[in-house]
């Protein structure tokens, strides 16, 4: 139990310490895509320091509930952190909360982050906040759906079962699952504020979504918040790869698979990541009105994943 | 020079430009008949003519079927008033407010009587155009009450941007009314860059104008100095050698590519394709590199001078330069042929920020933006200055008037200004570049016109007895664009502006004068 404990201590701090990495990662690869020089891998880091070294500015009609959102957000994404299994299966905390409850926790850090956006009354948070609801009231059932898929295979809504499943017994093709990831893939990408949905290196503030929402906040604040997204692009990739590529990631008690886990990790991460560069830098961003049309998708997608389970594979 | 069914006496001032004064009550007929034959209001400006022994003065520059008509009539120095044109011409009316901040001259009955530049920055009673400004005084920091035009209903919200922005762009205030994403309305407000550009002329020699001229709005270096040029030559009487007029429409077509390539990729950016935008961006600054090993800057600087201009162009510039307009041409090609087939690019582009022919022939949109909506005007074809008129400019038009259209005109004029380029490289004259100017006389007074890459570029200059700048009116196209800008976005949704205004990327400097 207690080496329990302290794989599942090691693995969220190495989550915590390791997101921004990821981050710098994909700019990096953008950036010799669109046929730049790219800024080093550790620039995230950079930024994370400069900011927590300024002096916060906060607007004076600003509720508690503005300073106090910041934390709560990274709180959450730590948390969804902690629960995703990254090399090691079946840690202490994974029965804390099963994938629904999973896409509960994301959705309470929006909802801080929504309210804060609105809590200072200017035109961007409202406008950033609308549109924030407007993806993930969409993105949401689909994202259901794609966990429903993997549930009905592995008979289970806990992650660590589903990874068991899909990992470590013997090996086989469920087709639903490929629909399923495509799907995964689209609202990964709308719920992480990635072209095509959002831009998240956009000045134009009439054009933002996520950004728009931040555009208050300063110094360790958003510090904060710059972690807390670079935390969930870090959980939403960990997901993707407990779902659909969980090959590698350590059964329980196996020790010695630990440093071989790790390894396939980070070989996945680099791939994931550069693949999420590589088709954004392809794709030009859809007009706001046609984010339905994608996060829709993505939703039947999910269904007919679903759908093929039963047809296919009970 | 007849306009409609009346002779108007105008006479010729230069190659397509006429002159000529009348009543201030004339100025109604006038507008009237340019009107009815198709013709647009280009600019409108007043003077400060007491120590000529006059008045005030109120000018108008009136494209006509025979060319640029630039009338004039003279208004009593006490309480001057012209006839408003904004009814029959509707971008006269920030011509028209910004007239009055400056120099106190109402234009009667008009309908909007808002402040444009003044934004409180000096007494309301006092105009700083006049000559007997008194720049001592303290600068006031009142506020305007700038009423915007609002829209009621239910779930109708205002949003404000500006006039500072999250980039670092240009300071001016966008006010939308919006339904859930969809605007209602759009009402500009600028001014914010107001920094007594024209004052600053009064008393400049003439060479030192040129510099001023050309400062008006840094991405039209060339077209402003040129015009300025122009306008000072013609009140001289000075001929420029043949040289370097040619040299200074090289410079033009310069310039002319560079911004083309710059917004491209600007349009590219505000979809979200950084590559676009990183690869005409590469082209852009290539372009500027070779231009300041050249000419010494990279945006021709003070490169056009009165009488002629200040850099030559050597045998081996002239090959670098050819060298790297076939570089440019087939690069744009094969971005444009990636732009043509991105399918969510020209959703983005494609039926975006429409302004119709018939909307843009009433509210005189003009230049780039313009022949995107089917308003076919082009000085360099139409009316053709020196050495255009040896060139035979072809123009570029679309009838959608979308930003897919402006973004179709920016590429057809990249290449038609290549092919320029080396048409002008391969005949270019040999020969002195500049010959100095005739000393003046008496007050004298001269027009340039140019067609710059936005639109055409206006500078009316009257120079004193002592030689020394009396009075200069540098016109942007900006003026009669930004309020198409408006119309524009009606019906789009709010994340689309930014695209709508980079696709006429207008100036703000230019206007604010």
């Amino acid at each position: 139990m207690s080496t329990g404990i302290l794989l599942q201590l090691a693995q969220t701090l190495l989550a915590i310490l390791l997101a921004p990495l990821l981050m710098g990662w994909v700019n990096q690869c953008r950036a010799w895509l669109q046929g730049r020089s790219a800024p080093p891998i550790t620039q995230p880091y950079r930024t994370l320091k400069k900011l927590f070294h300024k002096d916060a500015v906060i607007a004076h009609n600003a509720s508690p509930l503005f300073r106090f959102a910041p934390y709560m957000i990274f709180a959450c994404m730590a948390l969804a952190a902690g629960i995703v299994p990254t090399i090691a299966n079946d840690l202490p905390f994974s029965p804390a909360a099963d994938v629904i409850a999973l896409v509960g926790i994301f959705a309470l850090a929006r909802v801080f982050l929504a309210l804060a956006a609105m809590d200072i009354g200017t035109a961007f948070g409202s406008l950033g906040a609308r549109r924030e609801m407007l993806v993930s009231f969409l993105a949401e059932p689909a994202l259901l759906m794609v966990f429903f898929t993997a549930s009905f295979i592995a008979q289970s809504t806990e992650l660590p079962v589903i990874v068991a499943t899909l990992a470590h017994r013997e090996f086989a093709i469920y087709p639903s699952i490929t629909f399923a990831a495509v799907a995964f893939w689209m609202i990964s990408v709308a719920e992480n504020a990635r072209i095509p949905v959002d831009n998240p290196g956009t000045h134009l503030e009439l054009t933002m979504i996520h950004e728009a929402m931040i555009l208050e906040y300063s110094a360790r604040h958003l510090a904060l918040i710059e972690w807390a997204v670079a935390l969930k692009l870090f959980t939403y990739s960990a997901l993707g790869i407990a779902l659909f590529v969980p090959w590698g990631i350590a059964a329980q008690g196996d020790l010695a698979a630990l440093p071989l886990a790790l390894l396939a990790m980070v070989a996945k991460l680099l791939l994931g990541g550069a693949a999420l560069a590589f088709l954004e830098t392809i794709s030009a961003k859809l007009r706001l009105f046609r984010a339905p049309e994608f996060l829709g998708t993505a939703f039947l997608l999910a269904v007919l994943g679903m759908l093929i389970h039963f047809l296919l594979e009970v | 020079m007849k306009i409609g069914e009346h002779d108007w006496h105008l006479e010729p001032l230069g190659k397509h430009i006429w002159r000529g004064r009348m009543e201030a009550g004339q100025l109604l007929a006038l507008s009237r008949e340019v009107k009815e034959e198709g013709g647009q209001l280009i600019a409108l400006w007043g003077s400060d003519d007491r120590h000529l022994a006059g008045g005030f003065g109120i000018h108008a520059a009136l494209l006509t079927s025979s060319g640029l008509a630039w009338v004039s009539s003279a208004l009593a120095a006490n309480a001057p008033a012209y006839p408003d044109l904004a009814h029959i011409f509707p971008q006269a009316d920030r011509m028209q407010r910004a007239t009055f901040d400056l120099l106190g001259i109402t234009a009667s009955d008009a309908v909007d009587d808002r402040k444009w530049l003044r934004h409180g920055a000096w007494p309301a009673n006092v105009f700083p155009l006049r000559k007997d400004f008194d720049a001592s005084l303290p600068a006031t920091h009142d506020t305007d009450a700038y009423p915007f035009i609002r829209v009621e209903g239910d779930g109708v919200h205002e949003i404000a941007v500006g006039p500072i922005h999250a980039g670092t762009i240009e300071p001016g205030h966008f006010r939308f009314s919006v339904i859930g994403e969809r605007v209602l309305r759009l009402e500009q407000r600028q001014g914010y860059t107001h920094k007594g550009t024209e004052k600053r002329f009064e008393g400049m020699d003439l060479a030192t104008g040129a510099k001023l001229a050309g400062r008006v709005s840094g991405d039209t270096h060339s077209a402003y100095a040129w015009a300025y040029c122009m306008a000072v030559e013609t009140a001289t009487a000075s001929a420029v050698p043949e040289r370097a007029v040619w040299l200074r429409a090289l410079f033009l077509e310069i310039e002319r590519i560079a911004n083309h390539l710059g917004d491209l990729g600007y349009l590219g950016n505000d979809v979200a394709l950084s590559f676009g935008f990183m690869q005409f961006w590469r082209l852009k600054e290539n372009w500027l590199r070779l231009t300041a090993k050249l000419f010494g800057h990279r945006y021709l600087f003070d490169c056009i001078v009165p009488g002629g201009v200040a850099m030559d162009l050597s045998d081996s510039g002239r090959a670098k330069l050819a060298l790297e307009a076939n570089r440019i041409e087939t690069e744009v090609r094969s971005l444009k042929a990636i732009y043509d087939e991105h399918a969510t690019l020209q959703d983005r582009f494609a039926n975006t920020g429409v302004c119709k022919p018939d909307l843009a022939a009433r509210l005189g949109l003009t230049g780039l933006a313009g022949r995107a909506s089917a308003q076919a005007w082009d000085a360099r074809a139409q009316f053709p200055q020196a050495p255009y008129d040896q060139l035979d400019v072809s123009m570029s038009t679309q009838r959608r008037g979308d930003v897919l259209a402006r973004a179709e005109v920016r590429f057809t004029e990249i290449n038609e200004s290549l092919r320029l380029i080396r048409d002008l490289l391969a005949r270019l004259p040999a020969g002195d570049i500049h010959t100095p100017l005739k000393p003046v006389q008496d007050v004298c007074e001269g027009l340039g016109w140019v067609e710059g890459w936005r639109g055409e570029v206006l500078v009316a200059v009257r120079i004193g007895a002592d030689g020394r700048l009396d009075r200069v009116h540098p016109h942007d196209p900006s003026w009669q664009n930004w309020p198409l800008l408006e119309v524009g976005q009606l019906g789009n949704i709010v994340p689309d502006f930014p695209l709508i205004n980079k696709s006429f990327n207008l100036s703000y400097s230019g206007p604010d004068l």
